[in-house]
């Protein structure tokens, strides 16, 4: 997720101190991974130097958290800029399981064990997920099912290529010495 | 909660960790084509295992078999100990009838019957009287969320309502193994999820079995395990994890 632009979108909603800025972040985005505050303050410096933000006032004392801070107009026009230009969908064509099926087919490991482990595995975490969104709440719910769909995409693909490797192991495995394909 | 004491003469009661009903080494074709070539499954009293597998991989049968509805040509399914596969169709009709409850992709309720009279129906099967019956069916359909369509007939419900039904209908005798074959297949994602989550909840609080074929990783991610069936052959992924 683009740090800067979410803090950005967060501010359009009114001043914040950095402080209650990571608060809002971590509440609604940072469950899983929340910010540093380090992070925070870094975002909010190079923010205003690009005129995106703007200081809102400083309480006395001193120090990164007592300023508030500000959208500016440069800033709304950036937050609406993110927000209406689709993200560009993954492609995950550089695919490490593809990769390990191949090399299994060639080393002569099972293809099917690599497969049903993967499989495994990713079943194992979505049950975990299943679990949590059942105890979280509509936000929990949300980012999980996110995450399921992901998980499910990978296991129709484990399915699909179980269900070919034969044709793959005769397009990748050259055949025995003296024999011709 | 009746019959359940009447196979225990053949064998001790299990223990706690011990598979409530195993199937080993099945075999069944369907003319020339095989349909199981030594499959199997085992199921502890309490757990969820989901049976997943390509399109015609053999996981219907597998149920059906484990269910005691396809007696299969080779191989034995025990339930508490007692073989299945060697008991008459009378038998094991009453097994099912007394033991088990059924979930499938279409509820299959009766449409002449009210969703009241489908639900207390096992239990009428079984000699329960009628407003006993109808008492605990409706405080199936309540516990589901369908009470309110108690005395519509099915083609009249949505079909979210219409399995949350047959859900109640498969759980109101309290069976020890719950068969759902692909419960959610005909429903939308929010209605699926509802469904897992009402038969998973509810037959984790009695305790029953669920063997669960789907073809839905997402419905397999509320089982605590899971079986891939290929070509007639099974395969528990603990074994290869």
């Amino acid at each position: 997720m683009t740090i800067g632009a979410t803090l950005l979108g967060l501010l359009e909603t009114g001043p914040q101190h950095g402080y209650s800025l990571k608060k809002s972040y971590d509440a609604h985005f940072g469950r899983d991974r929340p910010l540093d505050y380090g992070q925070v303050y870094a975002t909010l410096s190079r923010l205003l130097r690009d005129g995106l933000v703007e200081e809102d006032g400083v309480e006395p004392g001193g120090g990164p958290s007592r300023r508030r801070y500000a959208i500016t107009a440069a800033g709304v026009t950036d937050v609406e800029r993110w927000l209406t230009t689709p993200e560009r969908p993954a492609l995950y064509l550089q695919n490490t399981l593809y990769a390990k099926l191949v090399l299994a087919l060639l080393s002569h490991r099972s293809p099917q064990d690599v497969l049903d482990r993967q499989r495994s595995a990713h079943l194992t975490t979505m049950r975990e997920l299943t679990a949590r969104k059942r105890a979280g709440d509509l936000a929990d719910q949300l980012i999980c099912d996110h995450a399921l769909f992901h998980l499910e995409a990978d296991l129709r693909w484990l399915e699909l290529a179980a269900a070919r490797i034969d044709q793959l192991a005769g397009a990748v495995v050259p055949p025995p010495a003296g024999t011709t394909r | 909660m009746t019959g359940r004491t009447v196979l225990a003469a053949d064998g001790e009661a299990p223990a706690a960790d011990t598979p409530l009903l195993v199937g080993e080494g099945l075999h069944k074709s369907f003319g020339a084509t095989p349909a199981l070539c030594g499959a199997g499954l085992a199921v502890r009293a309490g757990e969820l295992v989901a049976v997943m597998g390509p399109s015609g991989s053999g996981k219907s049968t597998l149920l059906h078999c484990l269910a005691g509805i396809v007696r299969p040509e080779a191989g034995t399914v025990r339930f508490r100990g007692v073989d299945l596969v060697a008991r008459s169709d009378t038998e094991r009709s009453a097994l099912r009838r007394r033991e088990f409850g059924f979930v499938f992709q279409f509820g299959q309720l009766v449409p002449e019957l009210t969703c009241l009279q489908n639900v207390a129906l096992p239990l009428r099967l079984g000699h329960v009287r009628r407003r006993a019956a109808e008492r605990a069916a409706r405080e199936w359909l309540d516990r589901l969320g369908v009470a309110d369509v108690a005395d519509a007939r099915p083609g009249q419900t949505s079909g979210g309502q219409s399995q949350r039904v047959a859900v109640a209908r498969a759980l109101v005798n309290d069976p020890s193994v719950v068969f759902a074959d692909e419960p959610t297949g005909a429903l939308d994602s929010v209605n699926g999820e509802l469904v897992m989550n009402l038969l998973s909840d509810a037959a984790r609080a009695s305790g029953a079995a669920v063997v669960i074929v789907t073809h839905d990783a997402r419905v397999a991610a509320y089982a605590d395990r899971e079986i891939v069936v290929r070509d007639g052959r099974s395969r528990d992924l603990e074994s290869v994890a």
